[in-house]
């Protein structure tokens, strides 16, 4: 099979432009035109420089909240953006697992998460990075190689392995955050508010899976390209200067439906479900076959998990 | 009431005095000034399109910005490498520049605070971190620890300074009872600053470059040589342009001092290298990549190693008492301990700590021009700062700018005779 583009090393990245119609209607608090100054951003408007963490908002304020969003995005995108926040499903936590004798290392599963999950084109921003891995050495990191370009996938000697989020049950990047922008829902995805992140970064250096990405630019999507149902501690098109990352596609699995990345995989290598219902593939998965998790050695605990299927 | 019209004539006599100086001062000021603008412009871009205008990336998230915030945080914290042998030990030739160590203190940690700001990518969301408006996720973060003592620690020196230059302009004595207790407290609180900006690497353990348990000695032992050789430098310049007059003794105090902490740094330095060299586990790539180089990159290589030179140098030339106390030798030692530390502190600690990065990759990071311009602003910012503290607080302290020797018009005339460089 032919692999898709890597992402290119990100040093020729070119400043995409942050002209956009200047949106003042809520101007007027003074404290708000400063902060706008500051960032350099001509559209912050006070409710959104005032608004508070998004669990600390009460149920009308999360309305209000996400109503101007939509606002925002219909003006943006000149189309309707539905920004959900559906909340965890109880008695469930997600779990993945990933078989490596499987994957062949297409990476149709990274454009697929691009392409659900409203990540910036350009500069292009990648939740799953996939490892080119030499079978000689097993999984050792410093053999590994994100830009392998070759015409056809898998290699000769080489075995593949995709690195996303891994969910942990104790997340490094979460106890780091200094504003407690960033935490672990009861259904065990760690999510970001993108509203309240100061753009520290101190999560990214906290994480031992390169799984935390920054806006270093304005976020570009074409309007066409933008996927309209979103969640807000998901999808959601995000702004400049803030962390995201991978919620194993929130705004679909808490509606029962599959990840992106699993539902476009053309080998079948992924797995996803409910860790708590003993009937799921996932728990199959987990009592059958030989799992390990990727540094397992730093107690991060995650709740995704690498195993041979064959 | 009273104490209210004084302190307001003190803060009004203060102004008119940093106003007006010799045309050196003006030259100076405006020098840092241009750089301020200078910076201004590069930051107003960075602000216009992201921090995409730096070479920082997912890879190597953080770089010289905070380089600089942690080399100066070391520079804050050595203040008290003046404050130990004069009130610990009672020594009176220092106590009477201990102002200047607090003075230092504080510019370095405006600079501090400078190049945070800068590195967020949300300026406009400061107030989230901030005590009691924000929602500080304490006890959890380092971070947010370093916050609060950073912060703490620039309040306490910084009403130090102010108490004793108003009690000095007062011509009144300062109240011992008050003054000492504070001092003193500085020296843990300089202790904690340096510690908590050592955990906040220290903690992480997904980074095994800085996961080791004598980073934070390293720190403090890295500081205790670089902020003093800055005073050192400083307190010549102050007593050959002014009527300050500080002992030769004190000086040759404070570089003994530092020979000490130079020795100390070396060793921990070496007991870090050997144990990662000689063990060589995957951990020791890290350390490649800073010494050696890995897979043919050898940016950092230079740097590493001219930083060791340095610091071998300079703790021979502060170990040997003739080079110790020759003005050449020991001014030369100083800027060799400073430049090996600003390149530990700057490009040795923050890069190799992140290269390779957390999935084994290799981004070659140097600092584009916005950053180096943005950290010029900065370090102009913190001059500027410290220059007119020093051109208010050096003819307080020498009595010659008090509330009864107003200065109207032979204060503009004094001011002249006596610029600070």
């Amino acid at each position: 099979m032919t692999a898709q583009e890597p992402c290119q090393p990100s040093s020729g990245c070119q400043c995409p432009s942050t002209e956009e119609g200047s949106r003042r209607e809520f101007l007027g608090v003074a404290v708000a035109a400063v902060a706008a100054a500051l960032t350099g951003c001509e559209k912050l408007s006070a409710e959104e420089f005032l608004q508070d963490k998004f669990t600390e908002l009460s149920k009308d304020d999360v309305q209000k909240v996400i109503a101007r969003l939509e606002k925002e995005y219909k003006e943006k995108y000149g189309k309707e953006v539905k920004v959900g926040n559906a909340p965890p499903v109880p008695g469930t936590i997600f779990g993945y697992a990933l078989d490596l004798s499987r994957c062949i290392g297409c990476r149709r599963c990274v454009h697929a998460c691009v392409k659900e999950n409203n990540q910036s084109r350009e500069p292009e921003i990648q939740w799953i990075k996939v490892l080119e891995l030499e079978k000689e050495e097993g999984v050792n990191l410093q053999h590994a190689e994100q830009y392998y370009n070759p015409d056809e996938v898998p290699r000769e000697g080489h075995f593949y392995m995709p690195v996303q989020c891994q969910q942990c049950k104790k997340p490094p990047c979460v106890k780091v955050c200094p504003v407690g922008a960033t935490w672990r829902e009861k259904d065990g995805i760690v999510v970001v508010d993108y509203n309240w992140c100061i753009g520290c970064r101190y999560c990214m250096a906290a994480c031992p899976y390169g799984a935390r990405h920054f806006n270093w630019g304005e976020p570009t999507i074409a309007a066409k390209d933008v996927n309209p149902e979103t969640h807000y501690l998901g999808n959601r098109p995000r702004p400049k200067g803030v962390v995201e990352k991978c919620t194993f596609c929130i705004q679909r699995t808490r509606q029962g439906k599959y990840p992106a990345c699993l539902e476009v995989c053309p080998t079948g290598s992924r797995k996803f479900g409910n860790l708590l219902d003993k009937e799921s593939e996932i728990r199959y998965v987990l009592e059958n076959k030989r799992v390990f998790k990727l540094k397992e050695e730093l107690n991060t605990q995650p709740n995704f998990f690498y195993f041979y299927g064959v | 009431m009273s104490t209210l019209r004084n302190f307001s004539r003190f803060i009004t006599d203060t102004i008119r005095i940093i106003t007006t100086g010799g045309p050196i001062y003006y030259a100076w000021v405006a020098l840092l000034l241009l750089l301020i603008g200078v910076g201004a412009n590069a930051y107003i871009g960075q602000l216009h399109n992201g921090l995409l205008v730096t070479n920082m990336r997912d890879q190597v998230s953080w770089g010289f910005y905070i380089g600089n915030f942690t080399f100066l945080v070391g520079v804050a914290a050595a203040a008290i490498m003046l404050v130990i042998p004069a009130y610990i030990y009672d020594w009176e030739p220092i106590k009477e520049i201990t102002i200047l160590g607090e003075m230092l203190a504080i510019s370095a940690l405006v600079m501090c605070l400078g190049f945070v700001m800068v590195d967020i990518g949300r300026p406009d969301r400061f107030w989230h971190i901030m005590p009691a408006v924000g929602r500080l996720n304490w006890p959890q973060s380092m971070l947010a620890w370093d916050v609060l003592v950073l912060n703490a620690y620039l309040v306490l020196n910084y009403f130090v300074v102010t108490y004793l230059l108003y009690c000095a302009y007062t011509e009144r004595h300062y109240v011992k009872k008050l003054v000492t207790p504070l001092v003193l407290l500085s020296i843990p609180m300089a202790v904690s600053i340096h510690t908590c900006t050592a955990y906040l690497y220290n903690g992480l353990a997904s980074r095994p470059f800085w996961n080791s348990a004598i980073l934070a000695p390293r720190f403090l032992a890295s500081a205790f040589c670089s902020g003093p050789a800055i005073l050192l430098i400083l307190l010549q310049i102050l007593r050959k342009t002014t009527k300050l007059s500080i002992k030769d003794e004190a000086i040759f105090k404070i570089a003994e001092l530092m020979a000490y902490t130079m020795g100390f740094n070396l060793f921990l330095t070496a007991a870090e290298s050997f144990k990662e060299l000689y063990s060589g586990t995957e951990h020791m790539v890290y350390f490649q990549y800073l010494l050696f180089g890995v897979k043919g990159h050898n940016t950092l290589v230079p740097y590493a190693w001219a930083s060791i030179i340095c610091g071998a140098i300079a703790f021979l030339l502060f170990l040997v008492p003739k080079t110790r106390t020759n003005w050449v030798t020991l001014n030369i030692g100083c800027v060799l301990i400073y430049a090996s530390v600003y390149i530990e502190k700057g490009m040795g600690l923050i890069i190799p700590g992140l290269t390779p990065d957390a999935l084994g990759e290799i981004y070659v990071y140097t600092p584009s021009a916005t950053e180096i311009s943005v950290a010029a602003g900065i370090f102009a910012l913190g001059f500027l700062v410290f220059t007119i503290m020093l051109k208010a607080a050096v003819p307080m302290m020498l009595g010659e700018f008090t509330i009864n020797r107003s200065p109207k018009l032979d204060a503009a005339a004094a001011a002249k005779s006596q610029e600070p460089a």
